[in-house]
């Protein structure tokens, strides 16, 4: 057992903690989350020439050969810079998938354009009914010739607006909410029938909202074996549920410095309030949350990593302890700054608001509580 | 001691539910219903309509224009007003400065500003915190210098409540720094927002709507009888103020309204699928939240009925601004847990009246539960935060 990251782990800590530093302020950020696309496709290359939309992926498939580890270490730096490119979207989920059950052709055809920070992509893996149920599809696949024809509704497809590609899970047999029976398609958003409407999201980044009409796709787009896409699509989210719990704890940290920071500063009634032993132990209580969840990342991480019997049980523990302290910190964070922490210009609420969507994504704390009790 | 309303009770519930059923206007209820913004025209017009009945000044004595009624009354007035979807009344005017030009106002004042805060003709915002003075309020900087027949005000106002529409502004202004403690020389002062020298620049807040500003005071120039009471009483009045906006500040009837929508939501199928309220995690909080609830319903009918017998709304109702506000988020909450990803657009463009059905994002879930989750977060820091109120309790209720 050893807890330290090796030498080429910390070579790519230092490597995003500098970009963070020198090239990714708050106002910078800001401008980014604001324009049309809701990120900047220079920064978007960036990251492809600094390899790091490569992380996860093996080095057969043009990758860095990195995984859980590798990915908490970029996210969590992605968290304290309140990074809106949409890394989780299109590497971790779409990326995720293709590396798992795409051809040589279609790895050729997606995977390596997403890795060349070429193609911007999206996993469609809510409907209007489906909350946190992934095997809740009702999209459906049907048999056309040597294609198939996909008819649905798919919602808040994150970086749906901007993705050039769709991994759309379908119905292909079984009934609403049947594990088995699932099949996923890559879909080119240029297909006809197929329609989106993009919008911003509460944390400043992008999603859309898709509908299937009819999409003709050819027999080359099905990923992987027909009804067998659930295992898939469990795997990638259970992938995607740790690296944005690596990006939760990420920001509650800054968000305890940056609290602490302003309390010693605040000055009311004459001293700063820091000062104040009620709001002393309120920041204890954060810190607290910060180190017990930054443990538990590190736990749930390496029992991925090295896929022991533990690995899905700590998936969901890692995303109850983020759920439930994660927004009590951004909570108390907002609470202890007053009125500047309700203020759009400051930093504060949008760390809060990202933190709020991240309680969201996956499953709530509940839903994971449910599945660590039975 | 008993629960159930009297015939007399009973039938002044069925007149207020008449009224709102007949008198509010159709576009301000439909706007409600929907989380629309109310801009200021609306917000008039409704005030208006409640003058037009009487009721405008409800918790203002008689002898003032004001309804008289019984704190059972005010109880059946909020609730009614809740189940009817119809707004909240702008506090500041009728709520706030109303109640203190009445008790500590000279005849001059009450006769020239009293009948136009009833009317809903002038538009009133609160000047009281300031960037350097949040929680310690009477660490206020903006002064006021006697200079013959006015005073000249100089300073910031921070956190404005929609001050960009505000015709008149009440203030607490510093008229003497050579005191020996700082709430001695604060006073109370009512100012003409036209008047020059006065800037208005937006903050926007995390949700990103313009609701609260920065108000500017550069050489304002200010009639010495527009002075409310004493000079060097405004802490005095001050008070008084802040804890009628605290019993106001409760929200019952209105928390008890959302839990019920959200009660109904939870029992609407999407899609053919279970719905929310069959899950019994999302049950047990909605639940206990409920009977908080419940609980402050009654702490709150039991200030009312003090204050209705004639006392002034003492520290307690600090408990009222507390729990009250707690509450809120507490509803909030449970909102946006049952949005789900519906948590996640931030379309604010959906919500003008007339948006096509089809169009909007979230079938089925209200996707401006975030944003309203965002917002009030506001309620625990404002009117005195949280902390404050706890502190206030402390050492005024429990003497510690």
């Amino acid at each position: 057992m050893d807890l330290s990251l090796n030498e080429v782990q910390l070579m790519l800590q230092d490597s995003v903690e500098k970009f963070i530093a020198n090239d990714y302020d708050f106002e910078t950020r800001q401008s980014y989350a604001a324009s049309k696309a809701g990120y900047s496709a220079e920064v978007w290359q960036q990251f492809a020439e600094l390899g790091w939309t490569a992380v996860p992926f093996s080095e057969d498939d043009g990758g860095f050969d990195g995984g859980p580890v590798e990915v908490m270490v970029l996210m969590q730096q992605f968290g304290r810079g309140l990074v809106v490119e949409p890394y989780l979207a299109n590497v971790i989920l779409a990326g995720g998938v293709l590396q798992r059950v795409a051809s040589d052709t279609q790895k050729r055809d997606w995977l390596l354009p997403i890795i060349a920070g070429e193609l911007q992509a999206a996993l469609a893996f809510v409907e209007p009914q489906s909350r946190y149920d992934i095997a809740n599809v009702v999209t459906s696949a049907k048999k056309d010739g040597d294609g198939w024809l996909l008819t649905g509704t798919k919602g808040v497809v994150l970086n749906g607006g901007n993705a050039g590609l769709l991994i759309v899970p379908a119905r292909t047999s079984g009934a609403q909410s049947d594990s088995d029976g699932i099949s996923l398609f890559a879909v080119t958003t240029d297909t006809a029938g197929l329609s989106r409407k993009s919008y911003p999201t509460v944390d400043g980044h992008q999603a859309a909202e898709v509908k299937l009409d009819n999409v003709r796709v050819d027999a080359s787009a099905l990923l992987g074996d027909v009804d067998r896409g659930y295992e898939t699509l469990d795997a990638v989210i259970d992938e995607a549920t740790l690296a944005i719990s690596a990006e939760a704890v990420g920001i509650m940290r800054i968000l305890t410095d940056k609290t602490v920071e302003y309390t010693k500063n605040r000055v009311q009634f004459g001293v700063p309030i820091s000062s104040f032993q009620a709001l002393q132990h309120r920041m204890v209580d954060m810190f607290t949350a910060c180190e017990q969840s930054q443990s538990l990342l590190m736990w749930a991480t390496m029992v991925n990593a090295e896929r022991t019997d533990e690995a899905k049980r700590a998936v969901s523990a890692i995303k109850y302890q983020i759920g439930t302290t994660g927004k009590k910190v951004g909570q108390e964070a907002v609470q202890l700054h007053g009125g500047m922490g309700v203020s759009w210009e400051l930093d504060i609420a949008h760390y809060f608001k990202r933190l709020t969507a991240i309680g969201q994504l996956f499953g709530n704390a509940d839903w994971h509580l449910d599945k660590l009790g039975v | 001691m008993h629960v159930t309303f009297t015939d007399q009770e009973l039938a002044f519930r069925d007149e207020v539910r008449a009224f709102f059923r007949d008198k509010l206007p159709d576009d301000i209820r439909k706007k409600q219903q929907h989380g629309v913004p109310l801009d200021r025209e609306d917000y008039i017009r409704f005030q208006k309509v409640l003058h037009e009945r009487g009721w405008a000044g409800i918790n203002w004595p008689v002898e003032y224009g004001g309804t008289g009624w019984t704190s059972v009354q005010q109880y059946i007035f909020a609730t009614e007003q809740a189940e009817a979807n119809a707004p909240d009344v702008i506090a500041f005017g009728l709520k706030m400065v109303g109640p203190v030009i009445y008790t500590f106002g000279n005849e001059e004042q009450k006769r020239r500003f009293l009948p136009d805060i009833l009317a809903s003709n002038v538009w009133w915002c609160q000047g009281y915190s300031e960037p350097g003075a949040g929680s310690d309020l009477a660490a206020l900087k903006t002064r006021a210098d006697l200079a013959g027949d006015h005073y000249v005000v100089n300073g910031t106002k921070s956190w404005t409540t929609l001050g960009q529409h505000a015709d008149w502004i009440f203030c607490l202004v510093r008229t003497n720094t050579d005191v020996a403690r700082r709430q001695e020389g604060i006073s109370f002062l009512l100012i003409d927002m036209s008047t020059p020298g006065i800037t208005v620049k937006p903050i926007i807040t995390i949700e990103g709507e313009h609701e609260v500003n920065d108000v500017y005071f550069d050489n304002v120039k200010v009639p010495v009888e527009n002075l409310v009471g004493e000079e060097g009483k405004g802490w005095t009045y001050g008070k008084v103020l802040l804890q009628h906006e605290r019993t106001n500040i409760a929200g019952v009837a209105r928390s008890k309204y959302r839990l019920r929508k959200l009660r109904a939501q939870a029992a609407r199928r999407v899609r053919g699928e279970p719905p929310l309220a069959t899950d019994r995690n999302f049950l047990r909080k909605l639940a206990a939240v409920e009977v908080e609830l419940k609980a402050l319903e009654y702490t709150d009918l039991r200030t009312l009925a003090a204050v209705a017998s004639g006392k002034a709304p003492g520290p307690e109702s600090s408990i009222l601004k507390l729990r009250g506000t707690e509450l809120q988020q507490a509803i909030d909450e449970l909102y946006v847990e049952a949005a789900a990803y519906y948590a996640l657009p931030y379309v604010p463009d959906q919500y003008v009246l007339g948006f096509p059905e089809a169009e909007r994002v979230g079938e089925g879930a209200e996707t401006k539960t975030s944003l309203r989750y965002f917002n009030f977060r506001k309620a625990s820091i404002y009117a005195g935060s949280n902390e404050i109120q706890k502190n206030i309790i402390a050492k005024h209720v429990l003497g510690l």
